[in-house]
């Protein structure tokens, strides 16, 4: 028997949410795709270029290719740092957070509060406090005699890029590890114990694996955010000295509103947002055929 | 060296820290002395102080008074992983990055066993839990029934400890599998001489389990004994009525002498109570088991209430002098309505003076 009653009036409910969607989602991004297949030789007179625009900007020969090839190497190589620094070292941290009493409550507000602050006051704040002159930890570096000028020379601008946002991001993958460490029962700390356990072997055995899930979503997190970083760079270096910290967004911004560059901005920008997707899903769907390889496994 | 006693000198915690008040303490200071190879069960109420003096027991908890000892040495303050302990937890510990062997090995491993003897223990550990084809399996992707074989086998693979305990183990465990691992368990602990103390709160798992039951409340011990010692001779009315399934009758009365009096009515007693102590309530107690109804005119006059038939026997609900009373009814009873008789045996009717059993004098 089918008791189902078919009632498409339901359809009605979601029609606010997709309204909603259509004009803060896909309407932009339809211009952009426009944007992207027409070129224009006057106000209002476009034309269609086809695929013309996404070969310029994959082209390294030509010059928008070049710049954008360039900026890819540098953010992928700057969100391999990022990972690598900021997912030990949250790790590292929220292991060494109180996990009961009256100390937890500070804690977490410490260690939340660069979350809370602005990005482009993040730049400013490291703009200022990292310059050789004035700022406390550029003077420090040098008094040191350490060469250190975050702009004039590039491995200064990518040392202070980099601390700055471990700075300011770290906190996000420790308090995920921190709420991951305060969901394994106590139970399976006194079982160690009773086993006999190692620290660090309850370290790999028990707080690793239980801390695997939002480790995930850490790294997804942390990888878009760092491959999409634009105003913090922005405000320190403003992409120098030359381009060595000029990341794709930047570049962006240059060739949309300084060049007005708005067919080849568009093609960029879905390139963009093309190689964040693809890389979080080969990311996701590996780390789950690998979960379900082992759980399968005889 | 499989351990010998254990003995709780003074042992008592509270979880305020020093300087408590009464109602602080999660467990009263108490003496007691776990012996070798006996089989314990730490029967009572939930927030009764069972786990804590489990968790004492092995150093999970450091007792804010008293000595504790593992023959004579005093180990109160020893780290649990120096301790000659295994205990076994409520819910389902496994590590999940191993295989099942692989988890069944880690306490020997931790304590350097060599490789070809943690083989053999493994194996024979696995073989008693029913895990054998499943040793190379992974350990996360079992059912919890499995994983907590896993947490058992953990806490049954060593040899060389004191005690064993388990922290009401079988919760998790599908009511058929229950049984089996019980008794599984009795098996071990025939074969092995251990000492194990066995934490529940379902008496029909510690009268079974154990050689000697222990039943706690508010942090106090109120009776060991065998099972037989509970049902027969409850010291305290909470044992009485806590045990036994329905527990037994509790009756405000005024005793002299080999008399009790309820209202009008006067109930012979087997001894003579002579030197009860006054100005505290004096309780008779009988299991339902051994109060029987009756027609009308016989034994002690009650108002019936209720029937309840549980398929094998009735049980009658009556009143006496407007207190509660639970009476069997005799098979070839026709069950009287309104007015009936209750007759009690008069040598199982203890006496209970503020809760603690009396001891009468026989003639």
């Amino acid at each position: 028997m089918n008791n189902k009653v078919l009632n498409n009036r339901a359809w009605f409910f979601v029609l606010p949410v997709l309204l909603i969607v259509l004009f803060s989602a896909l309407l932009p991004l339809m211009t952009v795709i426009n944007y992207s297949v027409q070129d224009t030789i006057g106000p209002n007179a476009f034309f269609w270029n086809g695929a013309g625009w996404f070969r310029d900007v994959l082209d390294p020969t030509t010059p928008i290719g070049a710049n954008f090839a360039g900026a890819l190497k540098r953010n992928l190589v700057f969100s391999a740092i990022i990972l690598v620094i900021e997912v030990p070292l949250g790790i590292a941290i929220s292991l060494c957070m109180p996990r009961k009493g009256w100390k937890v409550g500070p804690t977490l507000v410490v260690v939340a509060l660069p979350l809370l602050i602005p990005y482009n006051v993040v730049g400013t704040i490291w703009q200022v406090f990292a310059r050789n002159d004035i700022g406390l930890f550029g003077y420090a570096i040098n008094a040191l005699g350490i060469d250190y000028n975050y702009s004039l020379g590039p491995t200064s601008a990518w040392i202070t890029v980099i601390i700055m946002d471990v700075w300011h991001w770290t906190s996000l993958v420790v308090l995920l590890c921190f709420a991951g460490l305060k969901a394994i029962p106590d139970a399976f700390y006194q079982a160690a114990r009773i086993d006999g356990a190692s620290r660090w072997s309850i370290f790999v055995n028990i707080e690793l694996p239980k801390l695997r899930r939002v480790l995930v979503i850490a790294i997804l997190l942390r990888f878009m955010a760092s491959f999409m970083i634009y105003t913090e760079p922005f405000v320190l270096t403003g992409g120098g000295p030359g381009n060595a910290t000029t990341f794709i967004s930047i570049d962006l911004v240059n060739m949309a509103l300084g060049q007005l560059l708005l067919g080849q901005s568009a093609a960029l920008s879905l390139i963009y947002e093309l190689i964040i997707l693809a890389i979080c899903w080969i990311f996701y769907t590996a780390v789950t055929h690998f979960e379900q390889r082992e759980w399968t496994r005889e | 060296m499989p351990g010998g006693r254990i003995t709780l000198d003074g042992i008592g915690h509270s979880y305020a820290g020093p300087g408590a008040s009464e109602k602080d303490y999660a467990l009263h200071p108490m003496h007691h002395v776990w012996e070798q190879g006996v089989s314990y069960a730490l029967l009572g109420p939930s927030g009764c102080g069972k786990t804590t003096l489990l968790n004492i027991i092995s150093g999970l908890v450091t007792p804010s008074e008293g000595r504790l000892f593992f023959g004579d040495r005093d180990v109160t303050y020893l780290p649990t992983e120096k301790r000659n302990i295994a205990q076994v937890f409520q819910f389902p510990v496994i590590y999940d990055t191993m295989t099942v062997a692989q988890n069944l090995a880690f306490p020997l491993k931790n304590r350097g066993m060599p490789a070809d003897r943690i083989k053999i223990r493994v194996g024979e550990v696995a073989e008693l839990l029913g895990l054998t084809g499943d040793l190379a399996r992974r350990a996360r992707g079992l059912t919890a029934d499995a994983k907590q074989k896993i947490s058992l086998g953990r806490g049954l693979v060593r040899e060389d400890v004191s005690a064993v305990l388990f922290d009401e183990p079988l919760t998790v465990i599908d009511p058929g599998l229950k049984w089996e691992l019980r008794s599984k368990l009795r098996q071990v602990h025939r074969a092995l001489d251990l000492l194990m103390i066995y934490v529940t709160h379902d008496q029909v798992e510690a009268l079974t389990f154990a050689d000697r039951v222990v039943v706690m409340k508010d942090g106090r011990v109120l009776q060991i004994g065998t099972p037989v010692e509970l049902f027969e001779r409850p010291e305290h009315t909470f044992v009485g009525y806590f045990i036994g399934s329905p527990g037994m009758n509790l009756l405000a009365a005024e005793v002299k002498g080999d008399h009790a009096r309820i209202g009008g009515q006067e109930i012979k007693l087997a001894a003579d109570y002579a030197s009860l102590p006054s100005n505290v309530p004096i309780q008779i107690g009988i299991r339902p088991d051994h109060a029987m109804l009756a027609p009308d005119g016989k034994g002690v006059r009650v108002r019936v209430e209720r029937i309840d038939d549980l398929g094998r026997t009735r049980l009658a609900r009556v009143t006496v002098d407007g207190q509660n009373l639970i009476a069997t009814v005799p098979p070839d009873l026709a069950v009287p309505s309104g007015e009936a008789g209750v007759i009690l045996d008069p040598r199982r009717i203890h006496v209970y003076a503020n809760d603690r059993r009396v001891e009468g004098a026989v003639r």
